[in-house]
């Protein structure tokens, strides 16, 4: 199981990602906004999304959980 | 008999920044010592800053989304109404370069502090800037002449001027959506990123309107000041090398550049002066360029029809206040401008970003000391206590320094950095003062392809 963190404040701009679907290792998961930069989230793991705690718009705090991947 | 020239306070006694942060306390400081009254508008994210508290009066626009504040015009122009505000000056960034909003403030029945809503619609459309520039007899790079829609366009396009090729929208701004390419499948891919961005920050609906230029390799980004009379004259106030930028965005400004020969010097701002005449420029305008610093020759960029983050560096040299001269200027007075320039300044921007891989970093100010004394100016936003949000950019305050050489200027940028105290949010001083260690830049022999090499 792997947590996928935000690394800084930002705003959930798009989530690309449903829970319940398969990812590998590169793909990105939601892309944040910050400050006027897009910042994608990606997973450096292959699995499948079981938890997804973010939906488009809102803010997240450096640390938050984003998703869970297993 | 001599007519006697018409003055600022002749036409308006107050004046509403439509801005924010740092370029808005610096725009109230110049209204407030001309006495003229300053209006403040902010956001609901804003209310603690500096300039809200500095101005005479303040608006509360909204929350703190641009687009139910910033940008949101029928706010902006009521908060000028119900403050008895008679001119709006607009900053840059928002609505600096927006001929619609122009077009409002002056329909209703306001001063509007920037170019004619014509000049900044002629500019602002990359493309027909190229082609106007191109018949003005200002050199262009080779490039697309009408908007490129699709990637099998950009392809045919880019093999007849030839890698590697610049790709970016024709109407976006801030190096937003740029990207090279030196190939066909990179160009796929930058087609892509420049077409998103397109789409994102104001698409009309009728597709992506991409530009082609064909890309300098040992480029320096070199732009010209010019300011356009009240009697129709345009003069150019020395250009400003802005080749230190990370993600197509600048972090360092100098003036004079210290990669021009005098020659090239003379040629730009000449050319610099006919681009403002062609348009009938009024006010200040920046007419940027690329320079190949191997063949010491430039090319027309793009022309900014408004204040520029990086100004003071061109006030340091020349001791001209280029918001008075924007204000005068608005309100048809005459004014007098000696275009000498003395000495060499150098500006950092401190932004709220990681030193590292510039990654943004807000955060409340637990501590901000800033630096002063001889040849210090310093510019700044925030003030400790407040908070930088992620909804804005991420420049929190400009650090200038003047000295009589370059190199007195760098010393006193060392100095000046060393001595900045920014505890909370994230900031790039230690990248400023590894720049200034750095060979390349303290001989100032650089370009555009710099900060990605210290970092690679």
């Amino acid at each position: 199981m792997a947590e996928v963190r935000a690394e800084m404040v930002a705003n959930v701009w798009k989530v690309l990602v449903s829970e319940g679907d398969t990812v590998e290792d590169g793909d990105t998961l939601v892309i944040l906004e910050s400050m006027k930069m897009e910042i994608p989230v990606i997973t450096e793991d292959d699995g499948v999304v079981v938890q997804l705690k973010v939906a488009e718009g809102d803010v997240v705090q450096e640390g938050d959980l984003i998703a869970v991947i297993e | 008999m001599v007519e006697r020239s018409k003055g600022v306070h002749d036409v308006f006694e107050s004046v509403l920044v439509a801005n924010r942060g740092e370029i808005a306390r610096r725009i109230i400081r110049t209204v407030q010592r001309m006495g003229l009254r300053a209006v403040a508008v902010y956001s609901e994210a804003d209310a603690d800053l500096p300039f809200v508290k500095e101005a005479d009066e303040a608006i509360l626009l909204g929350p703190a989304n641009p687009a139910q504040s910033y940008l949101d015009a029928g706010k902006v122009l009521e908060a000028a109404r119900a403050s008895g505000a008679q001119a709006v000056h607009p900053g840059y960034g928002f609505f600096s370069e927006n001929a619609e909003f122009a077009r409002a403030v002056i329909g209703a029945g306001l001063v509007w502090i920037g170019p004619s809503p014509e000049s900044i619609e002629q500019m602002g459309d990359k493309i027909n800037a190229r082609n106007l520039m191109e018949v003005a007899g200002v050199p262009v790079a080779a490039g697309t002449r009408e908007p490129v829609t699709d990637v099998e366009k950009a392809v045919a396009a880019a093999a007849e001027i030839g890698y590697p090729v610049m790709v970016k929208t024709a109407g976006g701004g801030g190096g937003i959506g740029m990207g090279v390419a030196h190939d066909e499948a990179g160009l796929a891919k930058a087609f892509e990123t420049a077409a998103r961005a397109a789409a994102r920050f104001g698409g009309n609906g009728e597709g992506p309107a991409i530009l082609l230029e064909r890309y300098i390799e040992r480029a320096r980004h070199v732009e010209v000041q010019i300011l356009g009379l009240a009697d129709g004259t345009v003069v150019a106030l020395g250009e400003r090398d802005c080749s230190v930028q990370r993600r197509h965005q600048k972090v360092v400004e100098e003036t004079p550049s210290p990669g021009i020969s005098p020659e090239l010097r003379e040629r730009m701002l000449a050319a610099a002066v006919r681009a403002g005449e062609a348009v009938g420029y009024r006010g200040a305008g920046t007419v940027e360029c690329l320079v190949d610093a191997d063949k010491q020759d430039f090319v027309f960029l793009e022309m900014n029809t408004r204040l520029q983050v990086e100004h003071p560096v061109t006030e340091l040299v020349t001791g001209i206040d280029l918001v008075e001269q924007q204000l005068r200027i608005a309100a048809g007075e005459k004014t007098d401008v000696a275009a000498a320039v003395n000495g060499h300044a150098i500006e950092f921007r401190v932004y709220a970003e990681d030193p590292k891989r510039f990654f943004p970093g807000p955060g409340k100010i637990d501590v901000w000391s800033e630096p002063s004394g001889e040849g210090v100016r310093v510019d700044s936003g925030y003030a400790e206590g407040t908070t930088v949000t992620p909804f804005y950019d991420p420049l929190m305050a400009k650090l200038c320094v003047f000295g009589q050489t370059r190199a007195e200027a760098l010393d006193r940028a060392r100095e000046a950095v060393a001595a900045f105290r920014i505890e909370g949010p994230k900031n790039n001083l230690p990248f400023c003062a590894e720049l200034l260690e750095n060979p390349e830049f303290a001989t100032g022999d650089y370009d555009t392809g710099l900060v990605a090499r210290m970092r690679s």
